[in-house]
Parts: structure tokens; sequence; C-alpha cells
């Protein structure tokens, strides 16, 4: 994304110019491609989701029939109608202001699992890259045994270590998320060190600690980007499969997962108990995967899905 | 080749150790007090006491773990709480029904993605391809206990097609144990019926388990096979009117195999932790089903068992599939 700035004198907004040509640049991005387009829309839907749902939350402002948490237990086990669009669940809770809920409680967790995951992932794969030998091996040792056990198995166990809850969770999906970039980063940096640039580094005394920080991140961290963008889907599919085992979101948390938990009794009459909650994640799952792609198509054409892993 | 194969097998050693250093880690060091959680919450100080007693939760680290590894040799993992057997027997028992499951997912999704992987290489963004990619996407990204409850949903409430759960119908009488796969034992008790109702049984499960791994096949399949139909070699065998199916067929699906292969093994992580979700919800005797209930009623033991059972047994398949790389490609055992 090398949009050129227009150079403009010194002092004159330089944040709003730098602002417009990113704006400009994500407007190029979106429109590049229907499948970049499909993305940007499903993924600008549900951050608007996400933030109008913590908006309410934060300010205590919730419309009289939009309180995720709002008990009516006349109305209960509605099927969806114009007063309540996703109906109402056994304690006759609005389903839609509970899905709506859910988005912004599935994008914090997905934000920090990636945060941790992608800055552990990759400080381990730059030093693992960079410096090689036995840190090499060592560190590259550990990332296989994180990747011997299978993804949920090894969350669910962690999880279940710390007694489960929206941390824990956090904490064991990091777990499973971070050696993915470690090796990604680890293999990028193997290519980049046998690059000029980075002789030249060495050549004017920059301490290795500057090359792997200062010369290599930058040249990786778009990497990291797309990755995130696409494992966003995945940490919420994850999640929501751990709160449906009872390990993440404790009632009355209304995750998504959680909710298709909770719906398992009323099935398969109370079908919109399940429906919209697993749609819901359906739909943030397909709009990151597809953004995760398109943006590694308009970045790099180059990188190919080989290398990013599938 | 036999120095590739050593070199892997110690690999493969020193990772099965660190998986046995980990579960104990997770079941001994983490924050959560291993005998506080068997004992349950409502459990008083003796009771968490006389735990941590019989646990040997007060011996030093090093003692606690090699009895962990000398009780792990034996295949001893102590009892669970829910059926009150021991963990191991219950792993033994619960197997098949799962391993049934797995199985038959894993080759469909083989089939049908290197199938499905192929049409979309060969039709290289034309519609065909689009549409494959899309179902591709789709299939990645759809939870699968959510998928498993529509098709409950449609298949079974709506248009009563096909039953709601289980192995067989019920009060039906199941053939003698001899495999623990029920179709197979059916067929040994010569019960043609009772085949065809296991089978009835297996179609959604299956299906639904079978979606996620076969978008991941579908997409390996399709960036593999692109990149070898764009050597030199497929040309050549073009040119010499070697018919399209031959070409695609042995031609490049042979020579695009490897990655397919190591996608099999890790897929086969992305299965049992299907079956999990889906054992539940198809009420399938097995072990996944077997590992939620573990789950939702905190039996920590059975959860680190099973934990640890499962990374063998996938970090054994996975060993097989880099096995097969040597077999499959000489180049490998060279580098």
């Amino acid at each position: 994304m090398s949009a050129v700035v227009h150079p403009s004198p010194a002092g004159r907004r330089p944040a709003i110019a730098r602002m417009a040509a990113f704006a400009g640049a994500v407007r190029g991005f979106a429109t590049s491609s229907g499948q970049a387009t499909i993305a940007c829309s499903i993924v600008a839907f549900v951050l608007l989701a996400g933030i109008a749902s913590f908006t309410a939350f934060a300010l205590d402002t919730h419309l009289t029939t939009f309180d995720p948490l709002k008990m009516d237990i006349l109305s209960r086990l509605q099927p969806p109608s114009a007063e309540h669009w996703m109906g109402t669940d056994k304690i006759g809770r609005d389903m839609l202001a509970r899905v709506l809920a859910g988005s912004w409680i599935s994008l914090t967790v997905s934000l920090a699992v990636l945060l941790v995951a992608s800055v552990v992932g990759t400080a381990i794969g730059l030093i693992a890259g960079y410096v090689g030998g036995l840190v090499d091996e060592t560190l590259m040792r550990v990332t296989d045994l994180f990747l011997a056990f299978p993804a949920l198995i090894l969350a669910a166990a962690i999880a279940a270590s710390f007694g489960g809850g929206m941390v824990p969770t956090t904490i064991a999906l990091a777990a499973v998320f971070w050696p993915w970039y470690a090796r990604l980063i680890r293999s990028r940096v193997l290519s980049l060190k046998e690059q000029e640039f980075v002789a030249a580094a060495r050549a004017m005394g920059a301490s290795p600690a500057r090359i792997v920080f200062v010369t290599l991140l930058p040249m990786v961290w778009p990497l990291v980007i797309v990755q995130a963008t696409t494992d966003v889907g995945f940490v919420i599919l994850a999640a929501s499969g751990l709160s449906f085992l009872g390990l993440g979101a404790q009632p009355p948390t209304p995750e998504w997962g959680a909710l298709i938990f909770d719906s398992l009794t009323h099935q398969p009459t109370a079908w919109w108990l399940a429906v919209f909650p697993g749609g819901a994640i359906a739909l943030v799952a397909v709009g990151f995967n597809l953004l995760g792609d398109s943006l590694r198509d308009h970045l790099d054409p180059a990188l190919g899905a080989a290398e990013a892993g599938v | 080749m036999a120095q590739f194969i050593v070199r892997r097998l110690i690999a493969t050693l020193i990772l099965i150790a660190g998986v046995i250093v980990m579960t104990f880690a997770l079941a001994r060091l983490l924050p959560g007090d291993p005998a506080r959680l068997i004992a349950g919450a409502r459990a008083g100080p003796d009771a968490v006491a006389a735990i941590r007693d019989r646990l040997g939760l007060d011996e030093p680290v090093h003692r606690q773990f090699l009895t962990y590894v000398s009780n792990v040799l034996e295949g001893d993992f102590g009892q669970s709480i829910i059926t009150r057997r021991p963990i191991a027997e219950d792993i033994l028992t619960f197997f098949p029904a799962t391993l049934e499951l797995v199985l038959l997912a894993g080759l469909v999704s083989v089939v049908l993605g290197v199938a499905l992987g192929t049409v979309a290489a060969v039709y290289s963004a034309r519609s065909a391809d689009v549409a494959v990619r899309g179902a591709a996407v789709f299939g990645l990204s759809v939870p699968d206990f959510w998928l498993a409850l529509i098709f409950q949903l449609v298949f079974f409430a709506t248009f009563g097609l096909l039953p709601f759960g289980g192995r067989l119908g019920t009060g039906v009488v199941p053939p003698e144990f001899v495999t623990g796969f029920m179709t197979i034992d059916s067929l040994i008790a010569g019960r043609l019926d009772l085949f065809a109702d296991a089978l009835r049984h297996m179609i959604m499960p299956v299906a639904v388990l079978a979606i996620p791994s076969m978008a991941i096949i579908i997409r390996v399949v399709r960036v593999s096979m692109l990149e070898v139909l764009s050597q030199d070699f497929i040309r050549t065998a073009r040119a010499k009117g070697i018919s399209p199916f031959q070409v695609y067929a042995r031609h490049a699906l042979g020579n695009a195999m490897l990655p397919i292969i190591t996608v099999f093994g890790l897929n086969l992580g992305l299965l049992i932790s299907g079956a999990v979700f889906i054992e539940l919800i198809f009420d399938w005797p097995g072990l996944g089903r077997y590992t939620a209930n573990a789950i939702s009623a905190s039996d920590y033991n059975a959860i680190m068992a099973i934990t640890l059972v499962v990374a063998l047994a996938y970090t054994l398949i996975n060993f097989l599939v880099d096995l097969s790389y040597a077999v499959l490609d000489p180049r490998v055992s060279l580098k």
C-alpha cells in the first residue's frame, strides 16, 4: 500500500494529509476486486455493530427493547417478529440485542488473542530466523511442541487448567495461534537476512537487536497484518467453540458460542436461538477470511497463499 | 533414505517427550489447583487436602513428574469422575466409534477436496473456480457445531429424511462387538438392515465433519495444481497428445501430492477437534462426546489424559506423513 503522499508545505496539517492518503488507499483496496468489496462491506458492517453495541453498553443507554440482559418472561421463546427481529430466548431476552452485544465480545477477544499471538510469534520468529544455530533449533522445537496438539484440544486443556472464563480462553487461544506466526516470520527472515540491505546494516555497525527490530521488522509486518486479518475469523470460530463447550464466556454473557449452547435444550423447535448467533459467527468469519485473502493479493501478490500457510 | 528416517524418528521422539512434559505442566503447574478442581467447588478443605495427598501433590515436582511418566507408560490415567471407571478403559471403549467417524470423514474430504480443487485449478478464474473457492471459504468459516444443528433442523426436523443422532435407531439391538465399527460389525453379523441403518446414521455427522477439512484440501490442491500446471513437463505431456484427463490425473496430481499429504496429516487434528462438537450434537458415543462431557463436568483427569493420548496419536500420524515423503519423492531424502 505505497500510496503517494503529495508533498505539502511543512507544518500544513500533515496529519490530515496522511489520513486522506490512508482513506484513499483503503478506497483503492476496497474497489480493487469484487471479493475485496464484499469483504470490506462485511467487515465494516461487523465493526459498526460491535462499536454500536459497545457504545450502548458504555453509555448504559439501552433502548428499552434493546437490552441484551433484560428479561421478559411473558414473551419467552417467541419466534422472530416485527418487535423482536431474531425472536426471544427462554427468559424473554431479545435475541437481536444479544447477538449484537456478542459482536463486541467476539471482536475484543479475537483482538486480544491476535495481539498476544502475533507479538509473541513475531518476536520468536525474528529471533530464531536471524540468530540461527542453537537458538533457532530450540525455539523451533518449542514451536513444534505447541503444534503437536490438535489446536482445539490444547486450547480446551489450557482453558480448563485455568478454570474457564474469558481471560483463560484468551490465553489458551493465544497459545495455539502464536506458533503459526513464529513459523511464518522465521521463514521470511531466513530469506531476507541473505539480502544486501541487511549486510549493509551490519557493515554500518548495527547491533543484532537493531537489525532485527529496525531493519527486519518493517519488512515482515505486512505479512503479520495479512495473517492476523485472516485469523480474526478463525479465532472467533475457536473462541465460540470453547464457549460452546462451557469453557469461555459464562452466562449471562451473550457470547455467540454460549448462545448456541444455551439453545440446545430448545432444539429443534426454537430454531432462531441457534440460527442467528451461528449465522453471525459465519458472517464474521467469511468477511475476515475474504479480507485477508484480498489483502494478500493486493499488498503483494508474489507472497502467494503457499507461503502464508493455508 | 535411512538417514532421513532416523532423523525424523529422533525428532519425533523428542516431540513425544515434550508432549508428556507439557501435559504434566498443564496438569500440575498452572495456577489452577488440580485438587480443588477435582474435588469440585463445594468440597471442604479436608476433602481437598485428602485429594492432594492421594495425588501426591505435596511431593517435590520432579518426584511428581517421575510418577506421572511411569503411570503414563503403564497406561494408568486415573479414574474418570463421570463413568467411575479407569480412564484408559474408557478411551479404549469410546475410541472405535470416533475412529469410524473420523476415517470416513477424512476419506470423504480427501476425495471431494481433491476433485473440487482440481476442477478449480483446471478452470482457473472461470465461474467453476469462483464457485469452488467461494464454497471453500464458506466451509472454512462456518462453525461446525452450528452446521450440525442446521443439518438436524433441515434433514431431521423439517423433512424427516435422516435420523436425529446416535449410531443406530432407538431400540435396535447392535451387532456383536468385533471391531467396534458399526458398519463392519453389522456386515460380519450378516445383517444388511443394520448396515444400512448405521450408514444412514453416519450421513449427517460425516458430512458436517468433512466440510471444514474438505475446504482446506480444496485450497491446497488448487494452489499446488496451479503451480504444477504451469511447468514445462505438463506442456510436453500435452504436446505428446496425452488425453487431458491423463495429464491432470497422473502428471499434475501426482506431482502435487506432497502438500496434499501434509495437509491431510494436519487435517486429522481438525477432524479430532471437530468430533468433540459433532459427537456431542449427534449423540455419537465416541471419544469426542466423552471429551465434551469431561469438559462440562470438569473431569480434570480425563481431559488431561485425552489431551495426551490425542497429541501422541497426532504426532505419530504426522511422523508417518513425513516418512511417506521419502517414499513418494526421492528428492526429500537427499536434502
